[in-house]
């Protein structure tokens, strides 16, 4: 994916390719990041799915360099082409003068939890002023002005700009920060798991206004969650990560419809639908790997239903799934296909339970 | 998840809520009505969902239920017996039979204490056992039981050295030590990995027909209680807005505010369309919308809000006469419904239905 051409205009805004960072450690390095390849075009969302500590939130981060140590990038390239840049630059070789300039104005991030991502002491005005005073030259006037129409940008009345973050609802922190973000009109915006705290109503509500936005103001998205439902119906390309490594890309109609990796199979029946019939729902038993052994072949294997004595070697490469009519849809199995049906035995959870001899139960 | 059992024994409930009602005093004069007059039984081997948003009141019936929180009125009921908490070891006992789970495994269990000390002390305080080897084994037992084996060697483990996964298992051992006969979790899920949350899901309801527990399943997740429940109580500003049977519930959902929840879950099937058309948005006023002190608490949001229903709580009302009316409805038990316009609300659901049936078509 990482290997097109450079011309002005097209290609992605951003190319994460070989990009791997590791969190020195005394017990061991843990390999947080390995070898990811990943594009975001212009205008596009992109989801990048994975359980907690796969990855995703180190890859974002690594991306635009706002890792300290001991995180530790220790290879790839970064490149980054905005409408406003003449050249692709590459990330990981600016300065830090450059970085400032690119940081906010070309790409900026919603981070997770607006509670904690808000500081209490300071009104919302103040606060949307100080993100707007560090990243754009403007008179104190320009600079209020701007604090209210971006305000009105995310539906917030602008009574609403003398309030403290204590006094706003879940929703509403949320979406002063989404304003603050979109405060220098970025090209990027690289959202953290944006509405994780919220309510399914208040999720869904601030997901549409996403939307929208991106649809006016023509940012890209980078969406981080381990929700793979809501991506499903959010993302355009959905990135599925596991254990540091990307295990399967694809349009998310290719992963609803045509999940190659076990994996990503695996997520798909892990969460009740409310919509259409009820499926047989199996989860993923086992827990990911500890990141600190250097391992060969599938990370994935010891949860693998599908896994063989060949998977501790495989190198894991995305290669394009064969079976799809879409280049794009790549996987790092190579053995799996989507229409591979499951071996043996099914691993629903209500077989589960049945297989379980029935143990001692101490209460009677 | 549910089985051949729909609702666990029939007849009397394990542990009933009469008329509960809380009210918090913020300052002079002001009352939080967290609890609004909510009645409803738990029973022996069935699962009961508590669904609502955030400040609901979800939490503070669990903990009404618990003991934790005495009512401002109403009462309860445990095997039919009023329960008394006015002293020491009565309130003991009421925490042996009801115990909760707490939904953050990573705030829940003490840092600085292993697993065993998590344990044996409330197999020591409700189970009486007290020589060394009666205690050890029973910790065994519920870690067994909890499936975090080998057990000795989970029980040296201090909170850190466990997956969130496996905290929580240690929750629900710690909760089941009492031997309670209530189990109330407390989104129980939630915090963890959507990929462990239906393991963790199949393991409560392994637990709950085992020992035959009476299991209330607080979440705000509706699509996660039509699966692992068979009745669901839907709460809104305190009050019980809608309750009945899980499928029926779910699939066709009587009172706008469930409606409105079940329309604002994501839906994987429908690969962008409602995102990108904006359909759940209506209904929906801007900023925020407080509960109403007085008439419906939902007339605020609701579309179909009028006079009456600002003047007046509608109260839980009978949805089945009404709701037989629709297409492929078989008869259920007894749903019921707070809202004045129960007829123009399944209207709204049907055109609802209708339009993402033609959108999907579209695709």
């Amino acid at each position: 994916m990482s290997s097109q051409n450079w011309s002005a205009g097209s290609g992605p805004v951003l190319d994460i390719s070989d990009l791997s960072i590791v969190y020195a450690a005394e017990a061991g390095d843990v390999r947080a990041v390995s070898k990811v390849s990943l594009a975001l075009n212009a205008g596009e969302v992109v989801g990048l799915v994975g359980e907690s500590g796969s990855g995703k939130s180190t890859l974002a981060y690594g991306a635009c360099r706002l890792l300290r140590s001991p995180a530790l990038i220790t290879g790839g390239a970064v490149r980054y082409q905005g409408r406003r840049a003449a050249e692709p630059t590459d990330i990981l070789r600016l300065h830090a003068d450059e970085l400032r300039q690119l940081r906010w104005r070309e790409i900026a991030i919603v981070f997770q939890s607006a509670m904690n991502a808000l500081n209490p002491v300071l009104n919302v005005k103040d606060q949307i002023l100080d993100a707007v005073n560090a990243h754009l030259r403007m008179s104190k006037a320009e600079a209020l002005d701007k604090t209210s129409t971006l305000l009105d940008l995310v539906g917030i009345p602008r009574s609403r700009l003398r309030s403290y973050p204590h006094e706003l609802s879940g929703g509403m922190r949320q979406r002063i920060m989404i304003a603050m973000a979109l405060a220098a009109d970025p090209e990027i915006v690289i959202m953290d798991e944006p509405t994780t705290a919220l309510d399914v109503v208040v999720q869904r509500d601030i997901l549409a206004q996403i939307v929208e936005l991106k649809e006016r103001l023509g940012f890209s998205i980078l969406f981080i969650t381990h929700d793979l439902s809501l991506l499903l119906e959010m993302a355009d390309r959905i990135a599925v990560m596991y254990a540091g490594q990307l295990l399967e890309v694809g349009t998310a109609a290719e992963i609803k419809r045509e999940p190659a990796h076990p994996y990503t199979r695996g997520l798909l029946r892990s969460f009740p639908s409310l919509h259409g019939p009820r499926r047989d729902l199996a989860g993923i038993p086992g827990s990911p790997p500890d990141l600190r052994m250097a391992t060969a072949g599938c990370p994935f294997l010891p949860r693998c239903q599908f896994g063989t004595a060949a998977c501790e070697r495989i190198d894991m490469t995305l290669a394009k799934v064969a079976s799809s009519a879409d280049p794009a849809h790549v996987t790092a199995c190579p053995f799996v296909l989507p229409d591979t049906p499951e071996p043996g035995k099914t691993h629903s959870a209500a077989a589960d339970f049945a297989e379980q001899p029935d143990r001692e139960v101490s209460s009677a | 998840m549910t089985d051949d059992t729909p609702l666990g024994d029939s007849g009397s409930p394990a542990l009933e809520a009469i008329s509960l009602t809380k009210n918090f005093r913020l300052g002079p004069g002001q009352l939080i009505h967290a609890v609004r007059d909510v009645s409803f039984g738990l029973y022996s081997g069935a699962v009961i969902a508590l669904v609502g948003e955030s400040g609901s009141g979800k939490s503070t019936v669990a903990r009404l239920l618990a003991g934790q929180e005495r009512p401002t009125s109403g009462s309860i009921k445990l095997g039919g017996k009023p329960v008394d908490l006015s002293t020491r070891k009565a309130f003991r006992q009421h925490k042996s039979d009801v115990q909760m789970v707490f939904q953050d495994p990573f705030a829940s269990l003490n840092p600085v204490h292993t697993v065993r000390y998590h344990l044996s002390r409330p197999v020591r305080l409700h189970q009486g056992k007290h020589s060394a080897t009666d205690v050890a084994g029973e910790v065994d037992a519920l870690l067994g039981q909890v499936r975090l084996t080998p057990a000795e060697q989970f029980a040296a483990k201090y909170p850190h050295e466990l997956s969130g996964g496996q905290r929580q298992r240690v929750s629900f051992a710690r909760a089941l030590a009492a031997r309670p006969t209530v189990l109330l979790a407390d989104e129980p899920v939630s915090m963890l990995d959507v990929s462990i949350r239906l393991e963790m899901l199949g393991l409560l309801d392994d637990l709950r027909k085992r020992l035959r527990l009476a299991l209330l399943y607080i979440t705000h997740d509706i699509a996660s209680a039509r699966y692992f429940a068979d009745e669901v109580l839907v709460m809104y500003a305190g009050q019980i807005v809608e309750q009945g049977p899980a499928e029926p519930l779910t699939q066709q959902p009587a009172h706008p505010y469930t409606q409105l929840l079940v329309a604002s879950a994501p839906d994987p099937d429908n690969l962008g369309s409602t995102l990108r058309t904006g359909a759940v948005r209506a209904g929906r006023p801007a900023g925020s919308a407080g509960a109403a002190s007085q008439g419906c608490p939902f007339s605020p949001r609701c579309p179909l809000a009028d006079d009456l229903c600002r003047a007046e709580n509608p109260g839980l009302q009978p949805v089945d006469p009404v709701l037989s009316a629709g297409p492929g409805h078989t008869a259920s038990t007894a749903r019921s419904a707070a809202c004045w316009h129960l007829p123009e609300a399944a209207a709204m659901q049907e055109a609802a239905a209708r339009a993402s049936r033609k959108q999907e078509s579209e695709v």
